[in-house]
């Protein structure tokens, strides 16, 4: 019987002691979430200024982001800066931030699909002297139509070969944004 | 005197007729005691086996067999509390030996007929793996312990998260229970092990289907029953065992200890402690980096135990730090694409101890009190109340602050009250009745700063079952039936975009609770009601002393897991979105089974079948991609769909000739999703397993075994591949997440014998996993896309019994 008594006390202790309040849970806002990308394409020697955007207003919902892409002149140099932000967070979070202090973690790739153009890697290095890429420059070439892919790597090999000069086929790490813009070179 | 008698039968079972030889005059007698303290045993059969001759130990442990012919003989000695013994001796006139016995191997108050020592079912498909194959796998996992069944395989993420799949079917259809206590971990995740230190198990039973009633009704897989370490005996004594293990893969380090004292007044206390640490694992040609572990895990229990009445207090604590293939980690499909084009791993690093992200750190609390009683002429009333809390946090490549934050932390406590009477005062006429309870609160911490992928939610539950078992000359017979209700209390955000693609603005208007939460979400506050009602009903029948059979049928309703209805996001450990339905329906599992035994001095030979009905089968499957910012990403979507499982598995042993036996284990599994007339996902291939083993007791109990183990290709596969946009190359490619890798053949060698020093008993071991150093993926290996399987491996393992 005493047995009993004590199973009951610890039983009824442990059940007091955790039986909680009927709280509403908080609701979570994703900071690592990349809503909008946007590329601000600005051509030297003067002429119009071009953005490209891609917005994903529900970040990694259902809804597919709508990608805006622009219209180039042909063989010009654009001088071109990106800006990622987190929409979901209010005010809007600037994800460059953290990119740029953790810079030697990171590095954007640019590539062409259908047009030719070239890309340099201007702006700030990170510490150890590599590109990390917020930065660059962009020269088209002759009149056509297709796509720039822009894909910012997390952890990449920024030592392996071919890396700091742009080339992604040897970078490694792991894809944190990469989106495709329809272009057109005109 | 019950122990005698079954005893007795036990021996009956293996004899097969008594050989009266001429010219046979020895005598061999001797006396069997106790290892641990030299006390007589009495009632242990000494059985000569190739005499067909036996006896038991008279009230000082002694025992006398006369006329035994000149020659070799081998001798079995056992008895219900203990390992049995083997031994060779060559007698040429009367001999007199004195022989020690394991007097704490196994449960005393588990007998069963037939030789069936610790079985929990009587008509079930039920096997048990004793504490001598358990010790092999110290340093291992309970999912690779329970592979030694056949039909049992497992699914894993890599090779530390080992997660049993009992005939096909895993997760929350196969229920643990630990010392009693039903497993209460997040089971409901492909990538969550069971948080059990297999260190802490003395014996483990198996039952295949839901048919053992008193654990649950919802185990349509099968139930795994783990009986901790336990003193059993009322005498004063105090013992223990250590186990040492080292090995070359991973340069895994174990070591686990228990010490156990018991009084004859009853009381007991034991104790418990197993240490695991071992680094990057490898595979036939390279490393596997970031695929440590890191495990602590100790037991205590307390109590007294008696005949009449007894209590136990008995608390586990378990923390397991596991690092995750640091390969496995990826962006988006493309990403994916690029890991599963590449023949090795894309991050390879030379080899290290440190745990780094991603990786999985659980910690597990489980703590009971029980207590008994026995009414004279009655039966006897059992009371338990156990509480649990796991912690679960999974860690993820991130940036910024929240580098070293975990991605998902997950606080699952539960409460479980239950109360059963056994009315065993007729052996014959056996009922069993129980009622349990239970509170399960969920909490996923929102400090992650990433949107929780199973919600915060209570969960009350009642279950009460009967049981009854009959006796008769030849045949047992068991009826049960279960009922049990389950209610879900849930507070759940969903971004609003989701909750409309999933169609839930008409059908489950009424639980949103706030439609205009920040960050374009709403709350809603899911409740949900199952009743569910389990039968079991079993026969077996005795043929012969050599022949058995089985036959089983079981009824089993689960309801859907919280992951299964609530899952909705991106997971990012798996980076693949999961999404679950609130529409989930209850599963209902029809099972038919039949075995058939058959047992002689040289053969044993076990075969079982079954065919398994599920209506509303849940299994998630991928079914698309959806496009972020990131790239694009596999969507897995949890789907409900009628489907079978047909499959048999076999168990023979042939012993060739007094020092070799031959055993072979082989089971063959068919999985069909009915609705739409097609395989169904992740069902282990064809396995067989054949070893030959050489075992030479009077040469220190030396064994030495080669295994041979074939898993064939799985060639009933749903094709679920799809194509991707790949933007770098501007084109499509199919993202073949679905072939099975190719069959592959291991060979494995173990070999050890025993040696004393004093009263302490040595046991040694060698072992070479994977001799040929064969690379080879599983298909049940969530991360075959990115790695091989482990290389070989050389483990050494040193046992001390004190």
């Amino acid at each position: 019987m005493k047995h009993i008594k004590l199973l009951t006390a610890l039983f009824i202790s442990t059940l007091a002691i955790t039986s909680c309040s009927d709280d509403t849970p908080i609701p979570v806002h994703e900071e690592e979430v990349i809503t909008t990308m946007t590329i601000e394409l600005t051509p030297n020697g003067g002429g119009n200024k071009v953005t490209i955007q891609s917005k994903d207003a529900d970040g990694e919902g259902p809804t597919a982001p709508i990608v805006t892409g622009g219209t180039l002149v042909a063989n010009k140099t654009y001088s071109g800066v990106i800006t990622l932000l987190n929409e979901l967070e209010t005010p809007a979070d600037n994800i460059t931030n953290e990119v740029a202090a953790e810079a030697d973690e990171h590095q954007f790739f640019y590539s062409a699909n259908g047009v030719s153009s070239t890309f340099v890697y201007a702006g700030n290095n990170d510490a150890n002297g590599n590109p990390v890429g917020i930065n660059f420059t962009v020269t088209t070439g002759d009149a056509g139509t297709g796509t720039y892919v822009i894909t910012l790597r997390h952890e990449p090999s920024k030592n392996a070969t071919g890396v700091k000069d742009g080339d992604i086929t040897n970078a490694g790490g792991e894809t944190d944004i990469q989106v495709s813009f329809p272009i057109t070179v005109q | 005197m019950k122990s005698k008698n079954i005893v007795f039968t036990c021996v009956l079972l293996l004899l097969s007729s008594i050989v009266a030889s001429q010219n046979c005059k020895n005598t061999f007698s001797g006396l069997i005691e106790d290892f641990h303290d030299k006390s007589p045993i009495v009632g242990a059969t000494v059985f000569i086996k190739n005499q067909n001759k036996y006896t038991t130990t008279n009230f000082e442990g002694k025992f006398s067999l006369p006329n035994l012919c000149s020659g070799k003989i081998i001798v079995e000695i056992s008895h219900v509390a203990c390992e049995p013994q083997t031994l060779e001796l060559n007698i040429s006139k009367d001999v007199y030996k004195v022989i020690d016995l394991e007097h704490h191997e196994e449960e005393l108050n588990e007998v069963n007929v037939k030789g069936a020592i610790g079985l929990k079912t009587k008509t079930a498909q039920e096997t048990l793996i004793k504490t001598k194959t358990l010790d092999k796998f110290s340093g291992a996992s309970l999912g690779d312990a329970l592979k030694n069944i056949s039909g049992v395989s497992s699914i894993n993420t890599g090779n530390s998260i080992v997660k049993p799949v009992i005939n096909g079917l895993h997760g929350s259809r196969v229920l643990v229970s630990f010392n009693n206590v039903r497993l209460q971990d997040q089971e409901w995740g492909i990538e969550h092990a069971p948080n059990v230190d297999i260190n802490a198990a003395k014996t483990i039973s198996v039952i295949k289907g839901a048919n053992a009633l008193q654990y649950g009704g919802d185990a349509i897989g099968g139930v795994v029953i783990i009986n901790p370490i336990k003193s059993s005996i009322d005498k004063d004594t105090l013992y223990g065992k250590s186990i040492v293990s080292q090995q070359t893969n991973g340069r895994l380090f174990s070591v686990t200890t228990n010490l156990n004292k018991s009084y004859k007044s009853g009381w007991f206390v034991n104790g418990q402690a197993s240490y695991k640490r071992a680094g990057d694992f490898e595979a036939a040609n390279y490393s596997l980096t970031n695929t440590g572990v890191n495990s602590k895990a100790f037991t205590f229990s307390l109590g007294k135990k008696q005949f009449e009445n007894g209590f136990e207090l008995f608390y586990s604590y378990l923390t397991n730090e596991t690092g995750i293939l640091r390969a496995s980690h990826f962006g988006n499909i493309a990403d994916l694409v690029a890991a599963i084009n590449s023949s090795r791993p894309l991050i390879i690093d030379d080899f290290n101890y440190t745990i780094n992200n991603p990786k999985q750190d659980v910690t597990h609390h489980l703590l009971k009190a029980s207590y008994y009683n026995r009414f004279k002429g009655f039966g006897k009333l059992s009371l338990q109340y156990d509480f649990q809390i796991n912690n679960r946090l999974e860690f993820d490549r991130r940036i910024g602050d929240n580098k070293n934050l975990q991605a998902v932390d997950l606080d699952l406590t539960t409460h479980n009250f239950k109360a059963d009477f056994k009315l065993d005062s007729d052996p014959n006429h056996v009922y069993k009745f129980g009622i349990s309870g239970l509170y399960q609160n969920n909490f996923p911490d929102p400090i992650t700063k990433v949107r929780r992928l199973i919600p915060d939610y209570k969960k009350f539950s009642f279950g009460t079952y009967a049981i009854a078992n009959f006796k008769f000359d030849d045949v047992i017979l068991t009826a049960g039936v279960r009922y049990d209700l389950e209610h879900i209390d849930a507070k759940k955000f969903y971004l609003q975009s989701r909750w409309n693609s999933l169609n839930y603005q008409d059908d489950f208007n009424d639980i949103v609770i706030d439609s205009n939460v920040s960050g374009s979400q709403l709350l809603t506050n899911p409740k949900f009601t199952y009743h569910n009602i389990s039968t079991s009903l079993g026969a077996t029948y005795n043929f012969d002393s050599n022949n058995l059979f089985i036959v089983n049928y079981g009824l089993a309703n689960r309801a859907p897991n919280p992951s299964e209805l609530f899952s909705d996001g991106l997971h990012h450990s798996a980076a693949r979105i999961e999404l679950g339905d609130l529409r989930m329906q209850t599963e209902v599992s029809n099972r038919i089974s039949a075995s058939y035994k058959f047992a002689n001095a040289k053969l044993n030979l076990t075969i079982e079948g079954f065919y398994n009905h599920i209506k509303n089968f849940i299994y998630i499957e991928p079914t698309g991609e959806e496009t972020t910012n990131r790239g694009a990403f596999p969507v897995w979507t949890y789907k409900q769909v009628n489907a079978q499982l047909l499959g048999i598995d076999t168990n023979i042993k042939y012993q060739i000739h007094d020092n070799f036996a031959l055993t072979n284990k082989s089971s063959l599994l068919k999985g069909r999703d009915l609705s739409s007339n097609r395989p169904l996902i992740d069902i282990p291939p064809f396995k067989t397993v054949t070893s030959l083993v050489f075992k030479k007791e009077n040469w220190k109990n030396f064994y030495a075994s080669l295994e041979s183990e074939y898993n064939a290709k799985q060639n009933n596969y749903p094709n679920n591949n799809f194509e991707a946009y790949l933007p770098l190359s501007n084109s499509f490619e199919v993202v073949d997440i679905s072939t099975p890798p190719s069959a592959y053949h291991l060979l494995n060698f173990s070999t050890g014998f025993d040696f004393n020093m004093s009263k302490t008993k040595f046991n040694l071991n060698f072992s070479i996993d994977n001799l040929l150093n064969k690379n080879y993926r599983n298909y049940l290996n969530r991360l075959r896309y990115f790695a091989d399987d482990l290389g070989r491996n050389f483990k050494i393992q040193l046992k001390i019994n004190y």
